[in-house]
């Protein structure tokens, strides 16, 4: 029992104040037959042997400070300032719970408040709301969002095939009970003129991703026509974004986008193996009650003082019941909490600084890598951080010799998803990528080039 | 508790008003239905043309903690809508029976003869009170 | 005294930390169109001291369990270990990114197979799930999952859901989200579903039945088996709602009353950080028939033949003891989908899996018991007292309890009140004014954590409020004193959205 504070004489003692005499009688309403089940687990560790049964199993992983990773599709290894594990580390932080009581609870409002602010700042959005669970709920809550906010019911939703792939597996798993019609993504060349002509009358929304999920930079010129052109049909603009990029490029929120969500991952949480990770949503406020999730509003107190309070909850579940259009409860509060400290302690120089710096980086490897005989980069346009690399040899050929003789990951595998492209790499490279890796990348790369041509030879 | 009656109004079991005006079906909530939901912060407004059906659904009432269908008194099409409530939804608790919310051509003006005058809506509201609602 | 917000505090020119000098050249920048105008990044700008003042000033004007009682009814607000944070931040954990390949995250996975393993021998569940982020989450894949399944039977006339009035708002919810309909069902004098109108319901549309239990009266419900045997009967699934696993983990197996499909919150039982509204976890386990549904991917074991032996002997715990297999991802034959990117929330898994290490067997079933017996004390002294009601207050409560801010001598006192002038006390407020069928409800949590030190002082501390509430009663209706901040204006924060300020 190794957090329970009463002791045998105190429990006898409140058992006396009840009026029974053990605390199996407090169970009687479990049926008999049923009670105390043999549960098999291991034997309780103490404290020690736990953190050394803990970090003997971190340390059977190969985590990436023992390599060097060219990694991302979605989850990004960025600076994370000292800052935000020491302040998003405060126990009054963590142990709280969701601020239904804002008079005590003011700590976590005010940094859920400033957290939206940021968030629709760096959007160019008008409204951000305290957070959903991941990049691809956020998704998946646009769609529904926008299926109640358009005029009369409409049932069709247009994804572009280079949103993230798991995003779109989301999509599908939330709205399979909706009788939707869901296109666009199984043609994987589809351009905005392609997905255009998919958006009919019926269309609640087409939903993009800017940069997409192979790293291409869309102009904003063309996302303005594509929303215009998405209005004109009455329907909606989702835009998924990696907020780091926004330190640089145009925010959605000035081509048009109705909508603007993402994996918030980037903004000073770890990798931590998929999670826990951050949904950012933003919207225009004329959607603000068509929207899920919870959000937090100034206000003033008896004596007229600030303060803060979650609004708009006539739109949660636990008022709506079974007429809301979402059940999110639970959020990633700790997680925006962790993207305002990190928004507020980069701020306007660190965050234009971090962004230019995986631009120009992810430049740099993409040039040594076109220079390499039989490699070709794939994007046709601008791209961030992320490029496509066509490879000579399969890429899971590509991947072993890099890990094995290298201690290189040189990116993700693309192939299953994206089979028309060919043999191709996604790869990442951020403010975290130092030159020596990228010179070693391409050396490493050109090896392997010259096994294939020996191979062919 | 006591509450405000308009003796000019019909209402609905579902705490709606409606009077006719000009030909024109007037709707409301009453102020029992006002003061069950305390402070309005929000009301959704119909859109002009839409048809509606006695007893369906037609909008969306909210306070601070609570959101509230309100009823179609009447059937047929809305004409207009009080676009005040736009910006100051607590007229529906000030002034209940002036802040109207839809103005409804009705289909079927005979459907307003099953709906209660004032005085069974004051006898049906005490006897709701009564019953713990 | 209120805090300054970031913008407010931001000062031209002023920055954080400083990344390296870029060590590549500089390569030319896409058009201006592609660009955001350098000046036009709406961010404060703030030195690392100044960030560190305002979120440690900010950190200090919350109420949390390391601070105060929380006994926030339904939330299971017990205290959350240290070792776990310790652990969960391990670089070996925090610095693996989700897409390496399984050779690399073996140890990973390890953590993710045991809680699998661990959480379907608490529950008596035949598999796991781990992916869903929250317990609404859970919620949602395991409807997903029940209506999957009558569909790949082909009975597609299963579209209703039966949701008892005592539920949590997300059972509802949910039932609407996955494309089905909700009949409500009345509870019985005693708390329990109504069989009669159980029984009524029942048809061949009926997709299933959600169930808290214990409810969110804090009751057991007295006739589960039939409850579970009548749905089954009738070609329906159970769903068990988990939120209230503290009060009977390793008192019984929700599998074995008759549970098809339950979501587990592992930041209530299993006492993961709240994070202020989150990270929580929401795993779902399922029986059987149900395993072919989960969302994937899962880890399985590709194992020796030893290490088959061992499990086929029902040797669950000997995946942790021998090192005879490899593990890996597979998908389930019927998914219902991923419900999230990658794997689930695994920061939060590791704590629940060191949590459920450092108890055992043993250590699970004294949870349950003290959980029961420090609720069912608090309860007993209200009672003793008199001032309070409690709802259901001849039953034994569970690990929760429902008491009533309806007090003789004091009319125009509320729950909110009460609630508002336990701030005063130093106290966090319990839940108020759910579940919805209790009037002026004060919903009492207390969790097994806590000391009757504690309880008595809290206890004394509500008697002491129904004395006020009777003599006077302006120092509750002004409550708190003491505070952050006085009673905040919500209607005013509704009428005048003000969402974000730059």
């Amino acid at each position: 029992m190794p957090f329970i504070a009463n002791t045998d004489a105190e429990r006898a003692d409140m058992l006396a104040a009840i009026g029974v005499s053990q605390i199996g009688d407090l169970f009687h309403d479990v049926p008999e037959g049923y009670r105390y089940p043999t549960l098999d687990l291991p034997e309780a560790l103490s404290e020690l042997e736990a953190l050394r049964e803990l970090g003997a199993l971190a340390a059977e992983n190969e985590n990436l400070d023992e390599v060097s990773s060219f990694l991302g599709a979605g989850a990004y290894r960025h600076f994370i300032p000292s800052v935000v594990d020491f302040l998003a580390g405060r126990s009054e932080f963590y142990t709280a719970y969701t601020p239904y009581q804002p008079e005590v609870s003011q700590g976590t409002l005010q940094a859920i408040f400033e957290y939206q602010s940021m968030i629709a700042a760096l959007t160019g959005m008008e409204a951000a709301n305290a957070s959903h669970y991941d990049g691809a709920t956020a998704t998946a809550e646009a769609v529904i969002m926008a299926l109640n906010a358009v005029k009369g019911k409409r049932s069709r939703v247009v994804l572009s095939p280079t949103l993230h792939p798991m995003f779109r597996e989301v999509v599908r798993t939330y709205t399979q009970g909706m009788g939707l019609d869901i296109v666009g993504d199984h043609e994987k060349d589809a351009d905005f003129h392609a997905l255009l002509a998919l958006c009919d009358a019926n269309t609640a929304c087409v939903v993009v991703q800017n940069p997409d999920f192979l790293g291409t930079i869309h102009s904003p010129s063309e996302l303005q026509d594509l929303a215009d052109a998405v209005h004109a049909r009455g329907a909606l603009l989702a835009v998924a974004v990696d907020p780091i990029s926004l330190g640089l490029l145009t925010p959605p929120g000035q081509y048009g986008a109705d909508i603007v969500m993402g994996e918030g991952q980037a903004l000073g949480i770890p990798l931590s193996f998929g999670g826990p990770y951050l949904g950012f949503f933003a919207m225009r406020e004329s959607n603000l009650r068509k929207s899920a999730g919870r959000i937090a509003g100034e206000t003033v107190d008896a004596d007229g003082q600030r303060g803060y309070v979650l609004t708009l909850s006539t739109r949660e579940q636990h008022i709506k019941r079974s007429r809301a259009t979402s059940n999110i409860c639970s959020n990633q509060a700790l997680m925006a909490l962790r993207a305002a400290i990190y928004l507020a302690v980069m701020g306007k120089k660190g965050l234009r600084s971090v962004a230019e710096q995986c631009y120009h980086k992810a430049q740099y490897a993409a040039t040594r890598i076109s220079m390499i005989p039989g490699y070709q980069i794939v994007n046709r346009g601008p791209f961030f951080k992320e490029f496509v690399v066509r490879c000579p040899l399969p890429v899971d050929e590509t991947k072993d010799h890099l890990l094995v003789q290298w201690g290189i990951l040189p990116g993700y595998d693309l192939t299953t998803e994206y089979p028309d492209l060919g043999q191709c790499l996604l790869v990442c490279v951020t403010e975290m990528t130092t030159r020596e890796e990228i010179d070693a990348l391409a050396e490493a790369l050109a090896e392997v080039a010259d096994l294939a041509a020996e191979e062919t030879e | 508790m006591s509450y405000q009656y308009d003796p000019n109004a019909r209402y609905a079991k579902t705490h709606d008003w409606v009077r006719m005006e000009e030909g024109l079906a007037v709707c409301g909530i009453s102020d029992y239905a006002q003061h069950a939901l305390s402070d309005v912060v929000y009301i959704e407004l119909p859109e002009i043309g839409a048809e509606l059906i006695q007893g369906e659904v037609y909008t969306t009432v909210e306070s601070v903690k609570a959101a509230e269908e309100v009823y179609a008194p009447v059937s047929g099409k809305v004409v207009d809508v009080n676009p005040d409530l736009a910006d100051t939804p607590e007229q529906l608790n000030s002034e209940p029976y002036a802040a109207w919310i839809i103005k409804v051509a009705p289909s079927n003006p005979e459907e307003l003869d099953a709906l209660m005058l004032a005085d069974a809506y004051e006898a049906f509201v005490q006897a709701e009170e009564a019953g713990g609602h | 005294m209120t805090e300054p917000t970031v913008y407010q505090l931001s000062s031209p020119g002023r920055h954080g930390p400083t990344l390296p000098a870029l060590d590549v050249p500089l390569a030319p920048l896409p058009d201006a169109q592609f660009l955001r105008a350098a000046d036009a990044l709406p961010l404060p700008e703030l030195s690392e001291l100044d960030v560190v003042r305002h979120f440690v000033r900010l950190s200090q004007k919350n109420m949390s369990i390391d601070t105060t009682f929380y006994p926030l009814g339904s939330c299971t607000m017990k205290y959350n270990p240290k070792i776990n944070e310790k652990v969960a931040g391990l670089s070996g954990f925090t610095n693996l990114h989700p897409l390496q390949d399984a050779d690399m995250t073996q140890g990973a996975m390890q953590v993710l197979l045991e809680l699998q393993v661990y959480l379907a021998e608490i529950s008596g569940f035949a598999a796991i799930t781990l992916q869903p982020a929250a317990g609404a989450q859970g919620e949602l894949t395991g409807v997903l999952i029940m209506r999957a399944y009558h569909l790949d039977r082909g009975d597609v006339k299963r579209t209703k859901i039966l949701v008892p009035d005592s539920a949590h708002g997300t059972n509802p919810a949910t039932t609407t989200m996955a494309g089905l309909q909700v009949v409500e069902l009345p509870s019985d004098s005693r708390g329990n579903v109504d069989l009669v109108a159980l029984k009524t319901a029942l048809d061949d549309t009926v997709a299933g039945l959600m169930l808290t239990n214990p409810n969110t009266l804090g009751l057991f419900e007295e006739h589960v088996l039939d409850v579970t045997r009548l749905v089954h009967e009738a070609g329906g699934l159970v769903y068990g709602d988990g939120a209230n696993l503290n009060a009977i983990i390793g008192i019984a197996k929700p599998a074995e009353l008759g549970i098809d499909v339950m979501h587990f919150n592992l930041h209530k039982t299993f006492s993961t950080p709240h994070g202020g509204g989150g990270p929580g976890a929401g795993p779902v386990g399922v029986v059987e028939k149900l395993a072919p549904f989960l969302p994937g991917p899962l880890v399985t074991v590709e194992m020796d033949e030893e290490m088959a032996g061992l499990l086929a002997a029902g040797h669950e715990h000997a995946l942790h003891e021998h090192d005879h297999y490899r593990l890996a991802w597979y998908t389930p034959s019927k998914s219902i989908g991923r419900v999230r990117s990658y794997w689930g929330q695994f920061g939060v898994l590791v704590r629940a899996y060191t949590y459920i290490r450092m108890h055992g067997a043993e250590g699970l079933r004294r949870i349950a018991e003290n959980a029961v017996l420090n609720a069912n004390y608090i309860k007993a002294r209200l009672l003793a007292e008199g001032s309070y009601p409690v709802a259901f207050a001849g039953r034994t409560c569970m690990h929760e309890f429902v008491a009533q801010g309806i007090l003789a001598g004091a009319p125009d006192i509320h729950t909110m009140d009460i609630a508002k002038r336990l701030m005063d006390y130093g106290y966090h407020p319990p839940t108020v004014y759910f579940p919805l069928i209790v009037k002026e409800a004060l919903m009492i949590e207390p969790t097994e954590t806590e000391s009757k030190a504690t309880l008595d002082a809290f206890a004394d501390a509500l008697i002491q409020i129904a004395q006020e509430a009777r003599e006077q009663p302006a120092l509750l209706k002004e409550a708190p004193h003491a505070a952050e901040t006085k009673r905040l204006d919500e209607v005013r924060a509704a009428r005048e959205l003000i969402l974000c300020r730059c």
